[in-house]
């Protein structure tokens, strides 16, 4: 009988509608970041390299691109005989077939899976978090502490404490209360939302709550851990970990990547990023290009200037075009004389001859002021920008665009047009 | 598919200097991120060869490394495969391969084993893209016994280092030179043979009878006028890098726009994968009219040239001109003009190089200290 000691099970079916347009036709987890990577690679280099060969992917929403981007699990050596990594969608089943309601629902729809290689130990992944981690030495936590449930836990600012799933401990890091967003924290131990369950706990829970509705880890799961006086402890963590869950956020990040020595780095040897390298060819650079504080993808082509920004793969910048602080996402194709500040450009899009993004002054978003905010152009993925229009600040634009969608060539600031895709 | 594929690796030459020093031609670096077996390999791949032998030989790690697995180019399949081939001794065989129809003769299994009824060899040091499909075509409708993949050369490139080769009309090889000292023509032989399964066993065994070792001398040359030996013309990018000239020419021709574009179209070249972060450009970068390959750190000034792998520059230094290989460090105010920079190589600070109006390979094997 096949046995694993630990599996992990990676919850990637969240659409991360904070992201705006740029998730408008793809799951969270298979957005791009960092010139060549989406952010699923990240745990599941992380699971590779920490010695976990059996991954359970559950998706949900636009599952398409994701799965195209796993496949079989190559680019992470997660093409096994016996485990390896496998997309878990909802399915029918006679008596009743729903969707994933919650984390929790979704791990409980699939107890099979888990069942099938009789693991010691479950680890529960979020698919859209940024970081470097060695689960390894979070399960030697767990098995030195005799515990029940492990949850990884890293110290925020006090004053930010509140934004998050709170955890208070004793000396011994075994916790003994939670404040869920608490407006006057206990401690700045906050939840990264990543969990090691000794199986049987875990099925136990799942079986007893299976009833809940929209059963979730942080609300349901691991308050009936507790309440029945089961072991839990607090792993803390204190390397980089992001969550890139608003544009402002995953803008910074990217940004980050551009330091001198980022806090983040990818050139370190031991700890690779795996990914689906679909483009390898090198990248051109033109007599006429000026490229500092800048990461660029592979096969790019640069015939004008790019300054502090992240470019991915198969991009083509035109001659004369100038692009600052942007992230420009693989196989975008941007003209010339095109001038592109803070902006965000998702996959495959085409800015005409003669654009500017990023002018003017900031004004709150008419459609969400909320997303689409921090000053930035945003672009869904396949969008086309005609020749000559001016963009302004904290806009949105997503599907195919045509001059007349922007009275007098001008698309103000706080405005957008969403042609592709669901509104957000 | 018709026909398995035959890739000979195995040679060697002195005219690649220290280049050849660790690896086999066939693995050699080329066009920031390829190597150039990838090119033979891939090519096989795209024309749907699924059964492909590598002999190798010389430095044979190097290649062993490079194909450690199959998967790449799409050859880890039930039917068919990778297969590379080191001499090895046998019962009734202790040689090394002593040319490269020895070579094939000493896998006979491998060829007799196979059902296909065509076998398509070809070298493993040149780069271009080519379907062998097209040139299967072209045989069967020739009836020929061999079909022979040319080339017109311009008329000022010296070619006395390749087969040349003069054809009838009808397309019939008449003529066959092995690297002639007065080339009769500018048409050369590209190393890429089509030739019948069957009729390939006999003709190897027939040599080896008569102690006969090479494909060229000993069966084309030797038998072109009993055979029927055709030449198909490609006239697409085709190049062998098997000098320091030519490998520099050659990697330097993927800074042409329309080259790049040959090669980026569909089908695509494949090559393992190495899982490196993007470049990066620090303060101080000012690149220009160059290939940048990923994992590279760059700090200051490069024009026209190629930066393969894993380069990193350090600050205020000049690169022209120059190829340099995967991995190597290079310390700040270093100045690098015509030079090849053999890869893993470390190069001090403070230094300068220049091949002056020619190319100079740089090996400097110095330790790196590893921050």
């Amino acid at each position: 009988m096949i046995r694993k000691e630990m599996i992990a099970m990676l919850l990637a079916g969240g659409q991360g509608s904070r992201l705006g347009v740029l998730t408008s036709s793809v799951a969270k987890p298979a957005v791009s970041f960092g010139g060549k990577y989406r952010i699923i690679d990240f745990p599941l280099s992380n699971c590779i390299n920490s010695g976990i060969d059996t991954v359970g992917v559950l998706t949900q929403y636009q599952p398409l691109r994701l799965n195209t981007h796993i496949g079989i699990g190559i680019p992470w050596d997660l093409d096994r005989n016996q485990g390896g990594v496998t997309v878990l969608p909802p399915y029918e089943s006679s008596t009743n077939s729903e969707w994933y309601t919650g984390t929790a629902n979704a791990i409980y729809q699939n107890l099979n899976y888990m069942e099938s290689y009789n693991p010691e130990y479950v680890l529960i992944l979020s698919g859209d978090h940024i970081y470097k981690m060695d689960y390894e030495l979070m399960l030697d936590f767990h098995k030195q502490n005799n515990a029940d449930v492990t949850i990884a836990a890293m110290p925020v600012p006090m004053e930010e404490a509140s934004r998050f799933g709170i955890v208070i401990t004793d000396e011994e890091k075994r916790i003994t209360e939670f404040e869920e967003k608490p407006e006057h924290p206990h401690s700045n131990l906050a939840s990264m939302g990543i969990y090691i369950f000794s199986w049987k706990v875990l099925k136990d829970a799942l079986i007893a709550l299976s009833d809940q509705n929209g059963c979730d880890f942080g609300k349901h799961i691991i308050p009936y851990c507790h309440n029945r006086g089961q072991r839990l402890f607090a792993y803390e963590y204190n390397g980089y970990w992001k969550d890139v869950g608003t544009l402002g956020s995953y803008w910074e990040a990217n940004m980050e990547l551009v330091d001198l020595v980022p806090e983040f780095n990818l050139y370190e040897e031991f700890w690779k990023i795996y990914t689906n390298n679909e483009i390898i060819t090198p990248q051109y650079i033109s007599p006429d290009s000026a490229i500092d504080r800048s990461i660029i993808g592979a096969g790019t082509e640069v015939y004008g200037e790019v300054h502090g920004s992240v470019v991915g793969a198969g991009v083509v910048i035109g001659k004369g075009s100038v692009v600052r602080d942007s992230i420009i996402m693989k196989g975008t194709v941007i003209g010339e004389n095109v001038t592109i500040d803070k902006s965000i450009i998702a996959e495959e899009c085409r800015i005409g001859n003669n654009c500017q993004l990023g002018v003017g002054e900031e004004a709150p978003n008419k459609l969400n002021a909320e997303i689409y905010s921090y000053g930035l152009v945003t672009i869904g993925e396949k969008s086309v920008i005609p020749a000559g229009v001016k963009i302004g600040k904290n806009t949105a634009i997503s599907g195919e665009t045509r001059p007349e969608d922007y009275p007098e060539g001008v698309l103000a600031s706080g405005d957008y047009i969403i042609k592709a895709g669901d509104r957000l | 598919m018709k026909a398995i594929g035959i890739i000979l690796a195995g040679g060697n030459n002195n005219r690649m200097q220290e280049l050849s020093k660790k690896r086999a031609i066939a693995a050699m670096p080329v066009a920031g991120s390829f190597r150039c077996i990838d090119f033979a390999l891939s090519n096989m791949s795209n024309s749907h060869v699924q059964k492909v032998a590598v002999l190798t030989q010389y430095n044979a790690r190097s290649l062993n490394e490079h194909l450690s697995s199959s998967k790449w180019w799409d050859f880890g399949r039930k039917q068919g495969g990778l297969y590379t081939f080191t001499p090895t001794v046998t019962a009734d065989n202790s040689w090394w391969y002593r040319g490269t129809a020895d070579a094939m003769y000493q896998n006979l299994t491998f060829l007799k084993r196979s059902h296909e009824p065509y076998v398509i060899i070809v070298g493993g040091d040149c780069v271009y893209k080519l379907d062998y499909n097209k040139v299967l075509d072209y045989h069967i409708e020739k009836k020929a016994d061999i079909t022979v993949v040319c080339k017109d050369m311009p008329a000022t490139e010296d070619v006395s280092r390749f087969g040349v080769v003069k054809m009838n009309e009808d397309s019939r090889i008449v003529e066959f030179e092995e690297k002639p000292m007065v080339a009769q023509s500018n048409t050369i032989s590209t190393g890429i043979y089509v030739i019948r399964r069957r009729q390939l066993i006999e003709l190897l065994e027939q040599c080896a009878l008569e102690e006969r070792y090479d494909f060229v001398k000993d069966i084309l040359i030797r038998y072109k006028n009993m055979k029927r030996i055709y030449g198909y013309k490609m006239n697409t990018y085709w190049s062998n890098i098997s000098t320091v000239e030519s490998y520099y020419k050659t990697n330097m021709d993927f800074l042409k726009a329309d080259v790049r574009k040959f090669f980026a179209e569909e089908p695509t070249i494949y090559s393992k994968a190495e899982d490196l972060p993007p470049a990066k450009y620090n303060v101080g970068s000012d690149v220009r009219n160059s290939l940048v390959a990923s994992g590279c750190i760059i700090n200051s000034k490069v024009e026209n040239s190629i930066l393969f792998r894993k380069v990193f520059v350090g600050k205020n230094c000049v690169i022209k001109n120059s190829i340099i290989l995967n991995d190597v460090y290079i310390g700040d105010n270093t100045h690098i003009e015509n030079c090849i920079v053999e890869s893993r190589d470390t190069l001090k600070a403070n230094t300068y190089f220049s091949g002056g109006d020619g190319i100079k390979v740089v090996y400097e094997q110095n330790e790196r200290y590893v921050i």
